[in-house]
């Protein structure tokens, strides 16, 4: 018999017991054979997106105990904060508002940053959008600083005066 | 386009064309979007998810985008697993209930997942690697769909998502890489664990939970708030060219130290696969791999990058299947493989059947 993975001669015959009254049979060589029986290898695989935030939600000694925040209902889609660390999808998007104090620590953990620097849709109105570019330009000015770029920076601290003087402050 | 034409054509993403193309299969971007005056998926109606599904319809016909919207609610479980399979629709979508669908262009290029965990799920893919590409055609089509429907939005936390994770550009920006010489040379988990350290995921061919096969790895970032969509791409373009210098200099180490070795193992597996009666899924992507190398190092020449990128999709389960136009068990299965195989590689220039 040939192993199931290679053209060798399969020399290991191995049965896993998957469940009761389940099993599957294995045919490999020597080399495949070990790598069948080694352990997972850990960590490969990345846990997704969704666990990692019940984890993270889930953690903190004092979100574990049942607290004031689990029974906090949203008045828009009725989703409880419990239901939401146990399923870890928020049920609108209004959730980030009624839950903001509880959510606010998770996206630090999750993201490290908890201020949106990027695209902004166009129907937004004229001065959101104005604020997330100033946000984003001091990003770039905090980076190009550090860099040591400072045309760069002197440049971006320009645009950002701009903006500012534009919105009349 | 129905899902049968779907059979006779393959993805541009598949062509391997496009820069680095001998290790990346493709570049990919997708964005969640969700309309701002509905609940999230997960705790909308159905009579809601109608309502998004014929919004956004109606938005694609406004903005003269041409793509064919399938409606993934009334399909059987073969051609929700064909899409999964094509990487159009994710599981969670071909799993799903109700009212829910994706809408793609004729190159599979775009896929749009309705109703998935957030509303919208906007992909787009390019063969190669050419992520700023991606960006300029996905953020282009994101502003079409925009003019015609209200995002939920917030100027402190960007795009709102169903999950905390996606929240601010809902980016995830990705590319597929095929690693066969860090794998054979066992320096694979370390190159994983680098990357994972500097917060990038690594999946399999077929995303979350699957497992790698076929020695193909996306990577992507996991970071959604904070920074903006090009500071995102600028970490898997500034990361990916060491990945990719770390496989070519794998792949030369096989080459200058066992070359023979090397030659051997490619050689058998182009021939087991020229001749097998019956094969395995498993055993196919092992060998389409190492296939797929060899041609990259020259050790074959009379079969294209693109048919071996095909075959990795169109020996799936559910392609065979849709292939015969009959459900097949998994002996079945196996023999249908070995004999689309021995079609396409004959004579190693055969063009797919048409």
């Amino acid at each position: 018999m040939q192993c199931q993975k290679c053209a060798k001669p399969a020399t290991f015959h191995i049965t896993d017991i998957i469940e009761k009254g389940k099993h599957r049979e294995y045919h490999f060589c020597d080399e495949h054979a070990r790598q069948h029986l080694a352990p997972p290898e850990e960590a490969i695989e990345a846990p997704s997106m969704s666990e990692i935030a019940k984890k993270l939600v889930s953690q903190p000694a004092s979100l574990r105990e049942p607290s004031p925040a689990d029974k906090q209902v949203c008045p828009v889609c009725q989703i409880t904060f419990l239901e939401f660390r146990n399923s870890g999808r928020l049920g609108c998007p209004y959730d980030y508002e009624v839950f903001r104090e509880e959510l606010m620590p998770l996206l630090e953990n999750i993201h490290g940053e908890t201020r949106h620097s990027g695209k902004v849709p166009r129907r937004a109105p004229r001065n959101t959008q104005q604020q997330t570019t100033l946000i984003q330009l001091r990003n770039e000015l905090k980076r190009a600083v550090a860099a040591e770029d400072y045309e760069a920076a002197a440049r971006l601290r320009d645009q950002i005066k701009t903006i500012e003087k534009e919105q009349g402050r | 386009m129905t899902l049968d034409d779907l059979t006779k054509s393959s993805g541009e993403w598949l062509r391997g064309t496009g820069p680095e193309s001998d290790i990346v299969m493709c570049s990919r971007i997708r964005l969640a979007r969700n309309l701002a005056d509905f609940p999230f998926t997960n705790r909308a109606s159905r009579s809601e998810k109608t309502e998004i599904e014929a919004n956004f319809r109606a938005a694609l016909a406004h903005a003269h985008l041409e793509l064919s919207y399938l409606d993934v609610h009334g399909l059987g479980s073969l051609d929700r697993q064909f899409l999964v399979e094509r990487q159009i629709v994710s599981r969670e979508l071909a799993n799903s209930d109700g009212p829910r669908g994706v809408a793609i262009s004729s190159q599979e290029n775009v896929a749009i997942m309705v109703n998935e965990e957030d509303h919208l799920r906007v992909q787009y893919m390019l063969s190669g690697f050419r992520l700023p590409e991606v960006w300029e055609s996905i953020n282009h089509l994101d502003d079409q769909l925009e003019e015609q429907l209200a995002y939920a939005f917030s100027s402190e936390l960007g795009y709102l998502t169903a999950c905390p994770t996606n929240v601010g550009t809902g980016i995830r920006v990705g590319v597929m890489l095929h690693l066969p010489g860090l794998v054979q040379t066992k320096q694979i988990d370390k190159v994983f664990r680098a990357l994972q350290k500097i917060n990038l995921a690594v999946r399999g061919l077929y995303g979350e939970g699957s497992q790698a096969s076929g020695d193909f790895y996306q990577i992507s970032n996991q970071q959604t708030l904070g920074k903006s969509e090009p500071e995102l791409i600028k970490i898997l373009t500034d990361v990916v060219p060491q990945v990719l210098q770390y496989e070519r200099n794998a792949r030369q180490t096989l080459l200058t130290e066992r070359r023979q070795h090397l030659h051997d193992q490619v050689s058998r597996a182009y021939g087991v696969l020229k001749t097998a009666q019956t094969i395995s899924s498993e055993e196919t992507m092992l060998l389409l791999s190492s296939v797929r190398m060899g041609i990259n190092l020259g050790l074959i020449d009379d079969l294209s990058i693109a048919t071996v990128n095909e075959l990795f999709i169109q020996t799936q389960p559910a392609f065979l299947q849709k292939l015969r136009g009959s459900e097949l068990g998994f002996e079945e299965r196996n023999v249908e493989r070995a004999s689309y195989l021995r079609r396409r590689l004959s004579n190693g220039r055969q063009p797919p059947p048409h």
